[in-house]
């Protein structure tokens, strides 16, 4: 086992519900997840089941007022998060942990100047613990930031609007944002899916070069297995707000547990041909009534009634690799 | 005039659609959004169109169907030339080509139920007496398998594979010949998509049908198409049938763009072609590059192509590649290849 110190992060079932008209949407239905110091954790699963609710419940960036959490701690340094008051959130979101968001159209902001948005980052992290900062000092760490992405000719850049770049140029400047000022958690929400395949390999490879290098953890958000096979160490596998599989890459790709986890491995369509599989019946459950029991049980071929009463807990199959599922427990 | 070959049902003949967005000095200005495109469709097969954004493909799509003329060029489509919109199409040729887009949420009109929506492609194309609608519409249900209940639904109640299925349903109400999808399946999740697509190459069997099938998703074209087209600022780079280009691809951006897909096995690792890594922006095709429109991003450029536009020659047998590393065939051999 390791040692308690180098868990970065750690959520421990953690429910989130939002308010809604006819009652409240259970999405997150007790999310276990930890990041330890350097590591890549992948979390993968479709569209609508609470991937980026997780991350924003992190960053305490959830839609104001429209939500609860009626349980769950998450300790970032072993501190709870949720129990912060308001400065300490923000030493967090300024110094700790930085987002990556999937869309770099909608996340920059159109009427400022890059130079401008990228400052603001800065100077707001600077000032945190030294009050003000020169002008030019800002400049020449957005420079640098700038650099480290390999964007062509930084110092023009910081003069330009979001508008005057490509879709992958404003992804590069995200991630400036989000290393500008020494985090050690980077939170990516599907980084690359809203970029061509080219470019979004080229994102891909310049995060793992960042991550490598400066040995921060990366919880990389993604749909596509393919993406967190080739950039992660650890992936969880979600399902309609709970985490039904988590492993090393590695075994996961070589031993899928959960039917859900294998049917997803399954349906995605391979590079070397030989046709689709079936793909999983049925659709993700309504939040407002979700099953009692197993939330994948009713697109499951092998649900019991047991699946129907009770949730099945984490179990671990072998070394590092748990599965919330019956059929593991056998 | 071109001829269609006997076993070619659509067949474009240096197509180019322009789009004026505006003018300056020297004139107007255009994005060239499809710029000399030759390519050919076969009775009852799938022709892949592959290509990143912007890069014209389902522009394409567009003025196969009719939503654009296209600004020169043919389009011929069973000895017929098809270069006009819609407005100008008869009846007859616009029940033959029908099309699936991308959104199903977007595609199909919220204010109407299932039995509005299949009705009036039954009532524009096809001769169903009154007593038969119901039993039709039924039918066309059954044919992508859902329940017959679903006639009163509205699109927002179902979920997106199914609505999928219903814009599925509403393309094959008049009987057609050519189906020309459009990234049918990018808007839903894995596990619903590998049914939708098999439902579509069921169909494909059961009725004869031939598709033109757009997506950028190059593992999902592996499993479908039986020859694929890909594309790069308004041009096709490279056309081979389905496993050869895979195997062996030839185009420096074919390579490029297979090697950037993200797979789950050691075994598609494998094909990955290593030695071209992603470089570059997309460029811009208002302003192409001059000569070979990829020169910027190609590891392997001579001088020669920044200069001249290559043509598209065969280099084998059923396929064509667009690169001046195959038009001077002393260095076929060591480049490339």
């Amino acid at each position: 086992m390791e040692t308690k110190e180098n868990i970065l992060l750690s959520i421990k079932d953690l429910h989130v519900w939002y308010r809604a008209y006819g009652g409240y949407l259970k999405v997150l239905n007790g999310v276990d997840l930890i990041v330890r110091e350097g590591e890549r954790v992948g979390l993968v699963g479709e569209a609508g089941c609470g991937k980026t609710t997780t991350m924003k419940s992190i960053l305490q960036i959830l839609p104001p007022r429209n939500f609860l959490i009626p349980k769950g701690e998450i300790y970032y340094k072993r501190k709870d998060i949720l129990k912060m008051n308001f400065s300490e959130i923000q030493r967090l979101r300024s110094k700790e942990i930085a987002m990556i968001f999937q869309d770099p159209t909608a996340a920059l902001n159109p009427v400022f100047t890059l130079g401008t948005q990228i400052g603001d980052v800065i100077r707001y992290s600077i000032a945190l613990d030294r009050g003000k900062v020169r002008k030019e000092k800002i400049r020449a760490l957005s420079v640098k930031a700038l650099k480290e992405v390999s964007l062509p000719d930084p110092e023009r850049m910081l003069v330009n609007y979001p508008f005057q770049l490509s879709g992958g140029m404003r992804q590069r400047v995200c991630i400036a944002m989000a290393i500008s000022s020494s985090r050690n958690l980077l939170i990516a929400d599907e980084p690359g899916t809203s970029l061509d395949v080219t470019i979004q390999d080229q994102i891909l490879r310049l995060l793992k070069e960042i991550v490598e290098k400066k040995g921060t953890s990366i919880i990389l958000i993604t749909h596509s297995l393919g993406v967190a096979r080739e950039m992660t160490d650890r992936i969880y596998v979600m399902y309609a707000g709970t985490i039904v599989e988590t492993a090393l890459t590695k075994d996961l790709f070589k031993n899928p547990v959960h039917p859900y986890t294998k049917g997803l491995l399954a349906s995605v369509p391979k590079l070397s041909g030989g046709g689709l599989a079936k793909g999983i019946p049925g659709r993700i459950p309504d939040y407002l009534n979700p099953p009692q029991g197993c939330r994948f049980q009713p697109r499951c071929e092998y649900a019991t009634p047991s699946c129907v009463e009770t949730p099945p807990q984490l179990f671990e199959v072998e070394k590092g690799h748990l599965v919330a599922c019956y059929l593991a427990q056998r | 005039m071109t001829q269609l070959g006997n076993n070619e049902i659509l067949k474009a003949v240096n197509l180019k659609k322009y789009f004026r967005i505006g003018k300056d000095k020297k004139g107007p200005i255009f994005v060239r959004a499809v710029d000399g495109v030759n390519f050919s469709i076969r009775y009852g097969e799938t022709l892949g169109l592959v290509g990143e954004s912007g890069s014209g493909k389902s522009t394409i799509a567009y003025t196969v169907v009719g939503m654009y003329g296209p600004t020169s060029g043919q389009v011929l489509f069973k000895d017929q030339d098809i270069g006009m919109k819609a407005v100008r199409r008869p009846l007859s040729l616009k029940k033959e080509i029908q099309i699936v887009f991308q959104d199903p949420s977007s595609s199909l009109n919220p204010e109407q139920t299932i039995e509005q929506i299949l009705s009036l492609p039954l009532r524009l194309h096809t001769r169903t007496p009154n007593r038969q609608f119901k039993e039709k519409m039924i039918e066309l249900l059954e044919k992508v398998e859902l329940p017959s209940e679903y006639l009163y639904k509205f699109p927002s109640s179902i979920g997106g594979g199914e609505k999928q299925m219903v814009a599925i349903a509403r393309a094959l109400a008049s009987n057609p010949s050519l189906i020309v999808l459009d990234e049918p399946t990018s808007a839903l999740d894995v596990s619903i998509q590998a049914k939708v697509i098999n439902k579509l190459m069921n169909l494909q069997k059961e009725l004869h049908l031939t598709y033109l099938f757009i997506t950028h998703d190059l593992s999902l074209m592996r499993n479908v198409a039986s020859r694929i087209a890909i594309m790069y600022l308004g041009k096709i780079c490279e056309v081979a049938d389905t496993a050869t280009f895979f195997e062996k691809p030839l185009h420096p951006y074919t390579q490029m763009l297979i090697s950037s897909v993200p797979v789950i096995t050691e075994e598609e690792e494998k094909l990955k072609p290593k030695k071209v890594v992603s470089i570059g922006e997309i460029g811009s095709p208002v302003n192409p590059p001059s000569g070979c429109s990829f020169h910027p991003r190609c590891p392997f450029r001579m001088p020669i192509c920044s200069e001249v536009d290559p043509e598209m020659i065969e280099v084998f047998p059923e396929h064509t590649v667009r690169c001046h590393l195959f038009s001077r065939p002393e260095e076929t051999g060591s480049k490339g290849v």
